[in-house]
Protein backbone atom coordinates (compact mmCIF):
# COMPACT_ATOMS: atom_id res chain seq x y z
CA UNK A 1 0.00 0.00 0.00
CA UNK A 2 1.31 3.37 -0.94
CA UNK A 3 2.49 5.70 1.46
CA UNK A 4 3.22 9.08 2.25
CA UNK A 5 6.93 9.28 1.86
CA UNK A 6 7.39 13.19 3.16
CA UNK A 7 5.91 14.28 6.23
CA UNK A 8 3.62 16.76 6.30
CA UNK A 9 5.48 19.66 7.75
CA UNK A 10 4.83 23.47 8.62
CA UNK A 11 6.25 24.98 5.73
CA UNK A 12 3.20 22.83 3.46
CA UNK A 13 -0.14 24.59 2.73
CA UNK A 14 -2.21 23.36 5.37
CA UNK A 15 -6.39 24.89 5.20
CA UNK A 16 -8.09 23.97 8.83
CA UNK A 17 -7.17 23.08 11.72
CA UNK A 18 -3.63 22.20 11.80
CA UNK A 19 -4.12 19.83 14.76
CA UNK A 20 -6.82 17.83 13.43
CA UNK A 21 -6.58 14.23 13.73
CA UNK A 22 -7.19 13.67 10.22
CA UNK A 23 -4.57 14.99 7.41
CA UNK A 24 -6.39 15.06 4.20
CA UNK A 25 -3.89 15.52 1.48
CA UNK A 26 -3.69 16.06 -2.67
CA UNK A 27 -1.50 16.01 -5.03
CA UNK A 28 -2.78 18.07 -7.51
CA UNK A 29 -2.19 19.60 -11.19
CA UNK A 30 -4.04 23.20 -11.48
CA UNK A 31 -5.35 22.51 -15.26
CA UNK A 32 -6.14 18.73 -14.70
CA UNK A 33 -10.32 18.67 -15.12
CA UNK A 34 -10.51 15.52 -12.81
CA UNK A 35 -8.61 17.90 -10.08
CA UNK A 36 -11.25 20.74 -10.79
CA UNK A 37 -13.49 18.36 -10.29
CA UNK A 38 -12.31 17.11 -6.63
CA UNK A 39 -12.01 20.69 -6.10
CA UNK A 40 -15.79 21.09 -5.32
CA UNK A 41 -15.57 17.70 -3.32
CA UNK A 42 -13.12 18.95 -1.16
CA UNK A 43 -14.92 22.03 0.08
CA UNK A 44 -18.07 19.49 1.14
CA UNK A 45 -15.34 17.45 2.93
CA UNK A 46 -14.09 20.62 4.67
CA UNK A 47 -17.76 20.86 5.67
CA UNK A 48 -18.63 17.60 6.73
CA UNK A 49 -15.43 17.44 8.90
CA UNK A 50 -14.87 20.65 10.02
CA UNK A 51 -11.97 20.79 12.60
CA UNK A 52 -11.42 17.27 12.29
CA UNK A 53 -10.33 17.54 9.02
CA UNK A 54 -6.76 19.47 7.98
CA UNK A 55 -6.40 20.13 3.97
CA UNK A 56 -2.85 19.57 3.01
CA UNK A 57 -1.81 20.98 -1.12
CA UNK A 58 1.14 20.25 -2.87
CA UNK A 59 2.18 20.27 -6.57
CA UNK A 60 1.77 17.28 -8.56
CA UNK A 61 2.15 19.39 -12.28
CA UNK A 62 1.97 16.88 -15.21
CA UNK A 63 3.08 19.43 -17.59
CA UNK A 64 3.37 17.01 -20.41
CA UNK A 65 -0.38 16.90 -21.34
CA UNK A 66 -1.01 19.97 -18.96
CA UNK A 67 1.24 23.13 -20.58
CA UNK A 68 -0.21 25.99 -18.04
CA UNK A 69 -0.25 23.48 -15.33
CA UNK A 70 3.44 24.32 -14.23
CA UNK A 71 2.83 28.50 -14.44
CA UNK A 72 -0.50 27.84 -12.73
CA UNK A 73 1.63 26.50 -9.80
CA UNK A 74 3.98 29.08 -9.86
CA UNK A 75 1.38 31.89 -9.45
CA UNK A 76 0.04 30.00 -6.23
CA UNK A 77 3.16 29.44 -4.35
CA UNK A 78 3.70 33.09 -5.37
CA UNK A 79 0.44 34.28 -3.43
CA UNK A 80 1.52 32.27 -1.10
CA UNK A 81 4.41 34.85 -0.07
CA UNK A 82 1.98 37.12 0.69
CA UNK A 83 0.27 34.79 2.64
CA UNK A 84 -2.32 34.71 -0.32
CA UNK A 85 -1.97 30.93 -1.45
CA UNK A 86 -5.75 29.43 -0.97
CA UNK A 87 -6.92 32.49 -2.21
CA UNK A 88 -4.96 31.93 -5.11
CA UNK A 89 -5.47 28.26 -4.96
CA UNK A 90 -9.23 28.79 -4.97
CA UNK A 91 -9.31 31.85 -7.57
CA UNK A 92 -7.16 29.35 -10.01
CA UNK A 93 -9.98 26.24 -9.97
CA UNK A 94 -12.66 27.77 -9.80
CA UNK A 95 -11.68 29.63 -13.29
CA UNK A 96 -9.66 26.60 -14.69
CA UNK A 97 -11.58 27.32 -18.17
CA UNK A 98 -10.16 30.82 -18.57
CA UNK A 99 -6.72 29.85 -17.57
CA UNK A 100 -3.86 31.50 -19.31
CA UNK A 101 -0.73 33.48 -18.51
CA UNK A 102 -3.18 37.26 -18.94
CA UNK A 103 -5.53 35.84 -17.03
CA UNK A 104 -2.96 34.91 -14.08
CA UNK A 105 -2.05 38.36 -14.17
CA UNK A 106 -5.71 39.53 -13.64
CA UNK A 107 -5.58 37.09 -10.50
CA UNK A 108 -2.81 38.84 -9.08
CA UNK A 109 -4.00 42.26 -9.34
CA UNK A 110 -7.48 41.16 -7.89
CA UNK A 111 -5.30 39.43 -4.53
CA UNK A 112 -3.85 42.99 -4.98
CA UNK A 113 -0.38 41.14 -5.39
CA UNK A 114 2.92 43.17 -6.50
CA UNK A 115 2.80 42.53 -10.50
CA UNK A 116 6.56 43.23 -10.92
CA UNK A 117 7.37 40.84 -8.02
CA UNK A 118 5.25 38.46 -10.27
CA UNK A 119 7.21 39.12 -13.12
CA UNK A 120 10.42 38.56 -11.92
CA UNK A 121 9.81 34.83 -9.80
CA UNK A 122 8.00 33.82 -13.47
CA UNK A 123 11.29 34.94 -15.27
CA UNK A 124 14.13 33.74 -12.33
CA UNK A 125 11.42 30.12 -11.92
CA UNK A 126 11.71 31.22 -8.38
CA UNK A 127 9.61 28.45 -7.23
CA UNK A 128 10.68 25.50 -9.45
CA UNK A 129 12.65 23.67 -6.63
CA UNK A 130 9.52 23.65 -3.99
CA UNK A 131 7.60 22.86 -6.97
CA UNK A 132 9.92 19.60 -8.35
CA UNK A 133 10.60 18.65 -4.59
CA UNK A 134 6.83 18.02 -4.15
CA UNK A 135 6.59 16.45 -7.54
CA UNK A 136 9.71 14.10 -6.75
CA UNK A 137 8.48 13.28 -3.48
CA UNK A 138 4.93 12.72 -4.79
CA UNK A 139 6.21 10.00 -6.95
CA UNK A 140 8.18 8.58 -4.40
CA UNK A 141 5.26 8.16 -2.33
CA UNK A 142 3.78 6.68 -5.05
CA UNK A 143 1.47 8.93 -6.58
CA UNK A 144 0.18 7.81 -9.79
CA UNK A 145 -1.70 10.82 -11.16
CA UNK A 146 -3.69 13.50 -10.75
CA UNK A 147 -5.52 14.18 -8.54
CA UNK A 148 -3.71 11.76 -6.09
CA UNK A 149 -5.37 11.63 -2.25
CA UNK A 150 -3.41 10.60 0.83
CA UNK A 151 -5.74 10.61 3.83
CA UNK A 152 -3.35 10.34 6.71
CA UNK A 153 -0.29 9.14 5.16
CA UNK A 154 -2.42 6.32 3.43
CA UNK A 155 -2.52 6.63 -0.58
CA UNK A 156 -6.23 6.71 -1.05
CA UNK A 157 -7.24 4.53 -3.78
CA UNK A 158 -11.45 4.80 -4.64
CA UNK A 159 -14.01 7.31 -6.35
CA UNK A 160 -13.37 10.81 -6.07
CA UNK A 161 -17.03 10.85 -4.87
CA UNK A 162 -18.39 12.74 -1.97
CA UNK A 163 -19.53 9.40 -0.88
CA UNK A 164 -16.16 7.74 -1.12
CA UNK A 165 -13.96 9.85 0.43
CA UNK A 166 -16.14 10.55 3.20
CA UNK A 167 -16.57 7.22 3.36
CA UNK A 168 -12.59 6.49 3.52
CA UNK A 169 -12.39 9.85 5.75
CA UNK A 170 -14.55 8.30 8.58
CA UNK A 171 -12.97 4.85 8.21
CA UNK A 172 -9.54 6.55 9.22
CA UNK A 173 -10.70 7.98 12.25
CA UNK B 1 -2.18 -17.51 -8.04
CA UNK B 2 -0.27 -15.29 -9.45
CA UNK B 3 1.68 -16.53 -13.14
CA UNK B 4 3.42 -13.38 -13.44
CA UNK B 5 7.10 -14.14 -13.94
CA UNK B 6 9.13 -13.38 -11.13
CA UNK B 7 12.61 -11.83 -10.34
CA UNK B 8 15.67 -13.70 -11.45
CA UNK B 9 13.88 -15.21 -14.86
CA UNK B 10 15.34 -14.52 -17.70
CA UNK B 11 12.96 -11.85 -19.57
CA UNK B 12 11.61 -13.40 -22.50
CA UNK B 13 12.61 -12.13 -25.66
CA UNK B 14 10.10 -10.19 -27.67
CA UNK B 15 9.92 -8.46 -31.02
CA UNK B 16 6.86 -6.15 -31.37
CA UNK B 17 5.45 -3.68 -33.86
CA UNK B 18 5.98 0.43 -32.68
CA UNK B 19 4.33 1.61 -36.06
CA UNK B 20 3.24 -0.74 -38.86
CA UNK B 21 6.92 -0.73 -40.38
CA UNK B 22 9.09 -0.57 -37.00
CA UNK B 23 9.86 -3.27 -34.84
CA UNK B 24 11.12 -3.12 -31.32
CA UNK B 25 13.05 -6.40 -29.82
CA UNK B 26 14.03 -6.26 -25.87
CA UNK B 27 17.45 -7.56 -26.86
CA UNK B 28 18.06 -4.28 -28.83
CA UNK B 29 18.07 -2.79 -25.12
CA UNK B 30 20.63 -5.25 -23.71
CA UNK B 31 23.45 -3.34 -21.79
CA UNK B 32 20.88 -1.17 -19.95
CA UNK B 33 18.34 -1.06 -17.65
CA UNK B 34 14.74 -1.52 -19.28
CA UNK B 35 11.33 -0.99 -17.77
CA UNK B 36 8.03 -2.54 -19.24
CA UNK B 37 4.50 -1.50 -18.03
CA UNK B 38 1.96 -3.89 -19.48
CA UNK B 39 -1.33 -1.87 -19.01
CA UNK B 40 -4.75 -2.85 -20.29
CA UNK B 41 -6.14 -0.23 -22.93
CA UNK B 42 -4.80 3.01 -24.26
CA UNK B 43 -6.99 6.09 -23.58
CA UNK B 44 -8.47 5.58 -20.11
CA UNK B 45 -10.59 8.85 -19.35
CA UNK B 46 -8.50 9.81 -16.28
CA UNK B 47 -5.65 12.02 -16.43
CA UNK B 48 -4.80 9.04 -13.73
CA UNK B 49 -2.72 7.73 -16.44
CA UNK B 50 0.21 4.93 -16.13
CA UNK B 51 1.70 6.42 -19.53
CA UNK B 52 1.09 9.76 -18.49
CA UNK B 53 2.82 9.89 -15.11
CA UNK B 54 6.08 7.39 -16.32
CA UNK B 55 6.49 9.98 -19.51
CA UNK B 56 6.77 12.87 -17.02
CA UNK B 57 8.94 10.80 -15.13
CA UNK B 58 11.24 9.72 -17.54
CA UNK B 59 14.21 12.08 -16.68
CA UNK B 60 14.34 9.92 -13.45
CA UNK B 61 14.50 6.59 -15.32
CA UNK B 62 17.11 7.83 -17.79
CA UNK B 63 19.13 9.18 -14.69
CA UNK B 64 19.79 5.15 -14.44
CA UNK B 65 20.20 4.43 -17.86
CA UNK B 66 16.70 3.12 -18.55
CA UNK B 67 14.54 2.74 -21.14
CA UNK B 68 11.07 2.16 -20.42
CA UNK B 69 8.17 0.34 -23.03
CA UNK B 70 4.70 0.64 -22.49
CA UNK B 71 3.05 -3.01 -24.16
CA UNK B 72 -0.77 -3.04 -24.58
CA UNK B 73 -3.02 -5.40 -26.73
CA UNK B 74 -3.93 -1.96 -28.70
CA UNK B 75 -2.69 -1.70 -32.76
CA UNK B 76 -0.03 0.36 -33.24
CA UNK B 77 -2.59 3.12 -35.26
CA UNK B 78 -3.83 3.13 -31.87
CA UNK B 79 -0.94 3.63 -30.42
CA UNK B 80 0.36 6.56 -32.52
CA UNK B 81 -2.66 8.45 -31.56
CA UNK B 82 -2.38 7.76 -27.84
CA UNK B 83 1.17 8.18 -27.72
CA UNK B 84 0.06 11.87 -29.67
CA UNK B 85 -2.80 13.10 -27.91
CA UNK B 86 -0.65 12.28 -24.22
CA UNK B 87 2.96 13.43 -25.43
CA UNK B 88 4.74 10.42 -25.09
CA UNK B 89 8.59 10.03 -25.38
CA UNK B 90 8.75 6.36 -25.11
CA UNK B 91 7.72 3.62 -27.12
CA UNK B 92 4.56 1.91 -27.18
CA UNK B 93 4.00 -1.63 -28.26
CA UNK B 94 1.68 -3.50 -30.15
CA UNK B 95 1.01 -7.25 -28.36
CA UNK B 96 -1.60 -7.32 -30.85
CA UNK B 97 -1.03 -10.49 -33.05
CA UNK B 98 -1.03 -13.26 -32.06
CA UNK B 99 -3.28 -11.29 -29.34
CA UNK B 100 -1.39 -11.66 -25.94
CA UNK B 101 1.39 -13.08 -27.13
CA UNK B 102 3.92 -11.36 -24.94
CA UNK B 103 1.98 -10.59 -22.36
CA UNK B 104 1.67 -14.37 -21.61
CA UNK B 105 5.04 -15.19 -21.90
CA UNK B 106 5.37 -12.74 -18.83
CA UNK B 107 2.56 -14.36 -17.65
CA UNK B 108 0.40 -10.94 -17.46
CA UNK B 109 -2.74 -11.70 -19.72
CA UNK B 110 -6.09 -11.45 -18.53
CA UNK B 111 -7.73 -14.47 -20.48
CA UNK B 112 -11.69 -13.65 -19.84
CA UNK B 113 -10.78 -9.73 -20.85
CA UNK B 114 -8.44 -10.01 -23.35
CA UNK B 115 -6.04 -7.36 -21.92
CA UNK B 116 -2.72 -7.27 -20.39
CA UNK B 117 -2.91 -6.88 -16.83
CA UNK B 118 -1.28 -3.48 -14.84
CA UNK B 119 2.22 -5.57 -14.20
CA UNK B 120 5.64 -3.51 -13.96
CA UNK B 121 9.21 -5.55 -14.68
CA UNK B 122 12.38 -3.94 -14.18
CA UNK B 123 15.48 -6.26 -16.34
CA UNK B 124 18.59 -5.44 -15.59
CA UNK B 125 21.52 -4.72 -17.99
CA UNK B 126 22.24 -8.46 -18.28
CA UNK B 127 18.62 -9.63 -19.26
CA UNK B 128 17.27 -10.71 -16.20
CA UNK B 129 14.14 -9.78 -14.27
CA UNK B 130 15.56 -7.63 -11.30
CA UNK B 131 11.72 -6.47 -9.72
CA UNK B 132 8.15 -7.45 -11.51
CA UNK B 133 4.75 -5.99 -9.91
CA UNK B 134 1.46 -7.15 -10.57
CA UNK B 135 -0.90 -4.39 -9.68
CA UNK B 136 -4.77 -5.28 -7.80
CA UNK B 137 -7.29 -4.33 -10.76
CA UNK B 138 -8.12 -1.18 -11.22
CA UNK B 139 -4.97 0.20 -9.20
CA UNK B 140 -2.32 2.51 -10.89
CA UNK B 141 0.82 1.17 -9.48
CA UNK B 142 2.58 4.41 -9.89
CA UNK B 143 6.22 4.64 -10.06
CA UNK B 144 8.12 4.58 -6.62
CA UNK B 145 8.41 0.84 -7.09
CA UNK B 146 9.81 1.37 -10.45
CA UNK B 147 12.37 3.64 -9.15
CA UNK B 148 13.45 1.60 -5.92
CA UNK B 149 14.22 -0.85 -8.04
CA UNK B 150 16.35 0.78 -10.41
CA UNK B 151 18.21 2.57 -7.21
CA UNK B 152 19.14 -1.25 -6.12
CA UNK B 153 20.18 -2.26 -9.48
CA UNK B 154 24.26 -3.02 -9.10
CA UNK B 155 26.09 -0.49 -11.14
Amino acid sequence: MASLKIAVTSSDHIEGNEKAPIIFLEYGDYQCPFCGEAYGVIKELQAKFKEQLQFVFRNFPLVEIHPLAKIAAQTAEFAAEYGKFWQMHDLIYENQDNLSLPFLIELNKELKLPLNEYEVALETEKFESKIKEDFLGGVRSGVNGTPTFFINGQRYNGAYQFEDLAAAINQAK
Amino acid sequence: MSKILSAGTRAPEFTLNVTPDQTISLSENLGNPVIIAFYPADFSPVCSDQMVLYNEILPLFRKHHAEILGISVDGCWCHTAFAKQSNLHFPLLADFEPKGAVSKLYGVYRDKQGVCERALFVIDKNGVIAWSYLSPVGENPGADGILEALEKLPN
